[in-house]
């Protein structure tokens, strides 16, 4: 099954519901090794995704992703709302004005999402940071590109949940939890564990 | 968590509504995105020094709108930088001809928000220039972090930079100035409790009661260093070694002493601490020129302080005691 507007929008609000659900676990992580917005943050930004997408019916896929990311980028702040909100534009970027989304394009806007946050954060792979799930998501994603779009977002899914994993024995070396160095290790990267909570979203969305 | 608080997620709003109610005479808040401004902002030919970053850093930013310092402040969530629309929204609300100088502290967040923010700015033909001001000693190198952190410097690169402005400099004296502050201040902060953010509703931290945190920034996140618990007189020492072996500060050497309450430390323990850096800076041949203590840079209602020392020559100490009319600074009007 290809996506289309409707069911980007759908994949939207149940990460939203999802990013709410783990409001205090998100804040509880960004505690440990920051300054304890992270779950706030995000739920702010997604639950006026929601509201955004109550009041405008974007045509396209490219539009709704577009939608999420201006309203992340205005909502969120901190880090977490450029970074999100880059994710968004780039893909959205890449989709242009198809109606239907399929694999392949889906794994192009993975891509594109990928180098923005990269750009944007200069974060590499090994910083524990949000890249450390997103990279691996992407690349697993690119294994499976022929598979469909369901079968994509699992792959990337489960790549994010290892590659988030990997950050707790990592010692930081971007954001605010890079100042502890050593003594971050141990705890999972707050950004990285999100990514992997809205990959896991939009694959039970896309099942 | 016992706070004077509704809902946690109206503590900014709610608060900036105090702000302007107690001083109407000197800003204004405006909504939606929430910002502070000058009251007779924006003022023709005049560089527009603007600031901003999370709120519960009070009286940071907003306490240092008006006349002398800042044109508009930018209040995020608690915490948390706001977004480049609100930036972008202050830079509106008070640049003209003369350009903006927007000052943003050294944390991922800020300079990411900030950065498009000027880039939304220019896009509209404004001239808008940014300085990112990294003066915590705490952080040693930028290659396995992201840099040193900007925190109580900002108190003296805000009143500087706004007197600078105030007398009318162009925008490019105005940030070439910033800039030679930003390389002459350095900062190092020691908590001896945790913030509590109002939406976290617990510490930020764990610390127990002979334990302190060595080298902290002002978001409630750990220090670089867990050590027990000091003397004044050998915590202060420590602190001063800290901050002039790093530039370093040398005999002869004429400075701004800033001793800062990170919010629940009280005045009490910051002139006992105050008194103790004057003595030991006397002793390495530092002469204190000018002075400020007193909560100008808080993290909630966190127990502990900061040191800044910033290197003074004519102009800098000229521009310091220039007047100021504002909310928690006011002098010589």
């Amino acid at each position: 099954m290809a996506c289309t507007a409707e069911t980007l929008a759908a994949a939207l609000r149940a990460a939203a519901a999802v990013v709410a659900e783990h409001r205090a676990e998100l804040v509880d992580l960004d505690r440990a090794i920051g300054d304890a917005d992270h779950g706030e943050n995000l739920d702010r930004g997604f639950t006026a995704i929601v509201s955004a997408l109550d009041t405008a019916t974007p045509e396209t896929p490219a539009a709704v992703a577009k939608l999420a990311a201006t309203t992340l980028i205005s909502k969120v702040g901190g880090a977490a709302g450029p970074l999100y909100g880059t994710a968004f534009l780039r893909a959205s970027g890449k989709l242009g004005d198809a109606a239907e989304v399929d694999g392949p394009l889906l794994v192009e806007a993975l891509r594109a999402a990928l180098e923005g946050v990269q750009a944007r954060g200069r974060a590499v792979e090994g910083d524990a940071t949000m890249v450390d799930a997103l990279l691996p998501a992407v690349s697993a994603a690119e294994e499976v590109s022929g598979a469909g779009v369901a079968a994509i977002l699992a792959a990337a899914a489960d790549a994010a949940d290892k590659g988030a994993e990997s950050t707790v024995d990592l010692v930081p070396r971007k954001g605010r939890a890079s100042y502890l160095g050593e003594r971050a290790k141990g705890h999972l990267d707050p950004g990285a564990r999100s990514t992997a909570l809205l990959l896991r979203a939009f694959a039970e969305a896309a099942k | 968590m016992k706070k004077i608080i509704n809902d946690p997620k109206m503590v900014v709003a709610e608060s900036l509504r105090g702000l302007a109610a107690a001083h109407a005479d000197v800003l204004r808040v405006r909504d939606d995105p929430a910002i502070v401004v000058r009251a007779d902002a924006p003022l023709d030919g005049k560089v527009a020094v603007i600031s901003g970053g999370g709120s519960g850093h009070e009286p940071l930013h907003g306490g240092f709108v008006g006349q002398g310092m800042l044109s508009a402040a930018v209040p995020g969530a608690v915490f948390t930088s706001p977004t480049p629309d609100a930036v972008e929204a202050a830079v509106k609300a008070t640049t003209g001809d003369a350009g903006a100088l927007l000052i943003v502290k050294n944390y991922t967040g800020d300079v990411l928000n900030f950065e498009t923010a000027a880039e939304l700015a220019a896009a509209e033909g404004l001239d808008v220039r940014s300085v990112v001001i990294d003066d915590d000693v705490a952080v040693k190198d930028s290659t396995y972090t992201a840099g040193r952190r900007g925190v109580g410097g900002t108190v003296p690169l805000e009143k500087i930079t706004g007197a600078a402005a105030e007398r009318g400099d162009p925008l490019d004296a105005v940030e070439a100035l910033a800039r030679k502050v930003i390389g002459q201040v350095r900062s190092i902060g020691v908590a001896l409790t945790a913030p509590t953010v109002p939406h976290a509703g617990e510490p930020s931290f764990d610390l127990a009661d002979d334990e302190i945190e060595f080298g902290i920034g002002i978001h409630g996140e750990p220090g670089i260093e867990r050590t027990p618990a000091l003397s004044a007189d050998e915590l202060v020492a420590r602190m001063v070694d800290a901050v002039v072996t790093d530039l370093p500060f040398g005999d002869g050497d004429k400075v701004l002493l800033f001793t800062n309450s990170m919010g629940g430390t009280p005045l009490v323990e910051l002139y006992l601490a105050h008194g103790i850096a004057e003595r030991l800076l006397a002793e390495r041949g530092i002469v204190v020129e000018r002075r400020l203590v007193g909560p100008y840079i808080t993290s909630l209602e966190m127990q502990g302080m900061s040191l800044t020392l910033l290197k003074l020559d004519d102009e800098l100490t000229e521009l310091w005691d220039a007047p100021v009319h504002t909310p928690a600074l006011r002098w010589g009007v």
